[in-house]
């Protein structure tokens, strides 16, 4: 009898283990309520493209972050079960995602927290899955701190986060104490510069141009931006250009140029005044 | 004896200094001679650079094959960037420098769009051979004097330094040999006509930049306010402060800014003088909880869109960073997406409450004269001439503006080639492939991937 049911035991852990690992029905609520469209962020995104992977539609990376991959991956998971075909992740299709897929959260939650490149692929062993990350060893102690699990980062288009950096740094070292529409102003400002032909034509060429920003001359460009400083450069990219077209801007209590105080000013943004080179005839 | 000792200790201390001070000297100069290289560099590059245009510009005149002309052309091109790229490196910027500048950029544009043309379709007519003799003279002009800075910086031996020195400090009567050459260059080029360029190559910028077009009359302070207060959908009676534009403006226009009294929320806006059309809003205030989805937050930004008679708009891109989902919408005219009449608006996700808006691009576009003409190729037909590489997935008609700065109607393909997805815009009447772009994906938080 004792043989029996130890052989019994044995059996059912292994059933367990792998039932925990990959093959485990899905929770039937696991999604939350939300229409998942594109360009979403989070832990539906996540559970959408692990779904999607485990039954081949989707191949790109499961990183939570609903871009052209995942989109059409869905449509064709649409197509292929007789959905409307709209990239959106509504009540319907959920539900039939949920039925045709598998999805352990812990699993793969805990794959993507590890740094790990993984696929959700169902059918494949599990172990060969996953490829550990090289920098495994360091404990990233952030993550405690993080609610959602998403790796990846929306930009303006056109921009890289890097741009967005470099920018906060710059307008952070500008114009750290004025206000946010000051802010704005002055990503918005350097951005009009790219476009200008009489500037140079890249962000770093913009802000590098010699005698073009005290912040840069005076070494304040290199102080740890705000938030608020990257949202205005955010802002600005989105096409937020408080300062109506303007190309220059002074701080009259700093501006050391006799020239700038000449120019014909276009508005008053918190201590900023936005100027023009020429005077233009409006009525 | 004591005295002794405190000699010999204030002697070290002097030696020490000395030593200490002398080592720092060396280092700023070593530093201020790599500054000074650094801009020697520069304007050597440009004054080669300026060189080299004159002569391919001048090559490019007699030449007569059209094989031999694109390549030219396209090295003009690269050129100009060069020296576009070298003006940047060099302390101008407090210089009245922009005119050169800009003749540069207007040699770069005029030779691109000529170089990517279909020259055997479309020759070189009389008038862009007048213009190109025209650049080449001037830009020989350029050169000269740039020739006699260059000659006198080499022979005596001036510094770049010093002119930095001289353009920050702002002494009026500072007497410089290379600010003084550079004064004359741009002199020489404010000289030139501004109609020199054809009507082919001004009508690039087809765009409304000054808001001329819309339609509408004159509105009062009183309006703008009402306006403004429709806009910010601040219920309570908030506080205003409202101005008119200054005299360097280029469009006539409002800045209101309103604080709703409760929550010290703050809103600006701009508002065209003409017509009292909103430019662009930003609400500024910390969101901090996402309560709705992305989806739900479209829906209000849709509704936002209607509430303010913005009519017949599409979404075409929606993302999400912290708490904040943004939307860009194209309007539709007759099933036809038209891309330069878009709007931005961005989305709180805690309450659905629009803080963010621009419609400054739909402004300038809008208004702009536009008939759209019936399609001669069928969408099948169009879609023969994409890679076949390309698996299409999504298509349908858009309006864009194409290289040359020309609106035109095309097929827009969505397709992917493996995990990349492209926008391929074909055109709608002799099937031109107007423009290819791979479109992002987000990208990987690099804290993370460290």
């Amino acid at each position: 009898m004792k043989g029996i049911s130890s052989k019994w035991k044995g059996l059912l852990s292994v059933c367990v283990v792998s039932i925990c690992l990959v093959t485990a029905p899905a929770p039937k609520e696991a999604f939350s309520n939300q229409i998942i469209q594109r360009g979403a962020k989070g832990d539906d995104v996540i559970e959408l493209q692990a779904r999607l992977q485990n039954i081949g539609y989707y191949h790109g990376k499961i990183d939570g972050a609903y871009g052209w991959g995942t989109y059409w991956a869905l449509r064709n998971f649409q197509e292929a079960f007789g959905l409307p075909i709209d990239g959106l992740a509504g009540e319907s299709t959920k539900k039939k995602l949920t039925n045709a897929s598998n999805f352990n959260k812990a699993f793969v939650h805990e794959q993507i927290n590890k740094g790990n490149e993984f696929t959700y692929y169902s059918g494949v062993d599990v172990d060969k899955q996953i490829k550990q990350s090289e920098t495994q060893s360091k404990p990233k102690t952030e993550k405690t701190e993080k609610t959602e699990t998403t790796k990846s980062a929306s930009v303006p288009g056109g921009y890289s986060q890097n741009d967005i950096q470099l920018m906060a740094n710059a307008v952070y070292g500008e114009s750290r104490g004025e206000p946010y529409i000051g802010q704005v102003a002055v990503a918005a400002v350097i951005l009009n510069r790219v476009e200008s032909p009489s500037f140079p034509n890249t962000i770093s060429g913009v802000i590098f141009e010699p005698l073009a920003f005290t912040a840069v001359a005076d070494g304040q460009i290199w102080l740890t931006p705000n938030e608020q400083a990257k949202n205005a450069v955010i802002d600005a990219m989105n096409g937020m250009d408080p300062t109506g077209q303007a190309e220059y801007y002074f701080n009259p209590d700093t501006a050391t140029s006799k020239w700038i105080w000449t120019r014909p000013q276009i508005k008053k943004l918190g201590n900023i005044f936005s100027v023009n080179k020429e005077v233009n005839d409006l009525d | 004896m004591i005295r002794n000792i405190v000699i010999v200790c204030l002697l070290v201390v002097v030696a020490g200094t000395s030593f200490w001070g002398y080592q720092e000297h060396k280092e700023k100069n070593a530093i201020l001679i790599n500054a000074e290289n650094t801009y020697q560099r520069a304007f050597h590059d440009l004054s080669y650079h300026v060189d080299l245009l004159q002569d391919k510009i001048g090559n490019t005149l007699a030449m007569n094959s059209k094989k031999s002309i694109s390549p030219a052309l396209t090295d003009v091109w690269r050129i100009t960037s060069d020296a576009q790229h070298d003006v940047g490196q060099l302390p101008l910027t407090l210089l009245p420098f922009n005119k050169t500048e800009e003749f540069l950029s207007e040699i770069g544009t005029f030779s691109y769009q000529t170089a990517v043309r279909d020259l055997d379709k479309e020759p070189l007519n009389d008038d862009e051979y007048a213009k190109m003799a025209t650049l080449y003279n001037q830009a020989g002009d350029i050169q000269k004097e740039l020739r006699k800075v260059q000659y006198l910086v080499i022979k005596n031996n001036l510094r770049w330094m010093d002119v930095e020195t001289a353009l920050a400090s702002q002494k009026e009567n500072s007497d410089n040999t290379i600010i003084d050459g550079f004064k004359t260059v741009e002199k020489k080029v404010t000289g030139y006509p501004e109609n020199s360029l054809n009507p082919s190559f001004s009508s690039t910028k087809y765009e409304d930049e000054n808001y001329q077009k819309l339609k509408g009359k004159k509105i009062t302070k009183e309006e703008a306010i009402q306006i403004a207060k429709h806009y910010s959908g601040f219920s309570a009676d908030p506080a205003i402060k409202i101005e008119k534009n200054g005299k360097g403006a280029n469009y006539g226009f409002y800045s209101v800014s309103l604080v709703d009294q409760e929550t010290k929320a703050e809103v600006n806006m701009d508002i065209t003088k003409k017509g009292g059309f909103p430019i662009w809003l930003i609400n500024n205030r910390d969101i901090n909880e996402s309560k709705l989805s992305l989806n739900d937050a479209n829906l209000k930004a849709q509704k936002f869109l209607k509430d303010h008679d913005f009519e017949q708009f599409e979404l075409y891109e929606s993302s999400e960073y912290d708490h904040i989902g943004l939307f860009n919408f194209v309007s539709v005219v007759d099933g036809v997406r038209i891309y330069p009449d878009s709007v931005t608006l961005k989305v709180a996700l805690d309450d659905g409450g629009v803080i963010g808006f621009s419609a400054a691009d739909y402004l300038k576009t809008h208004n702009v004269n536009r008939k759209i003409n019936k399609a001669r190729l069928s969408m099948e037909d169009a879609k023969e001439k994409i890679n076949h590489k390309v698996t299409i997935m999504e298509e349908r008609k858009a309006l864009i503006i194409n290289d040359l700065g020309k609106e035109t109607l095309c097929y827009e393909y969505l397709g992917t080639i493996d995990n990349d997805t492209y926008r391929i815009f074909i055109n709608a009447d002799n099937g031109n492939e107007e423009k290819v772009e791979k479109l992002k994906n987000p990208e990987p938080v690099y804290e993370n991937i460290l």
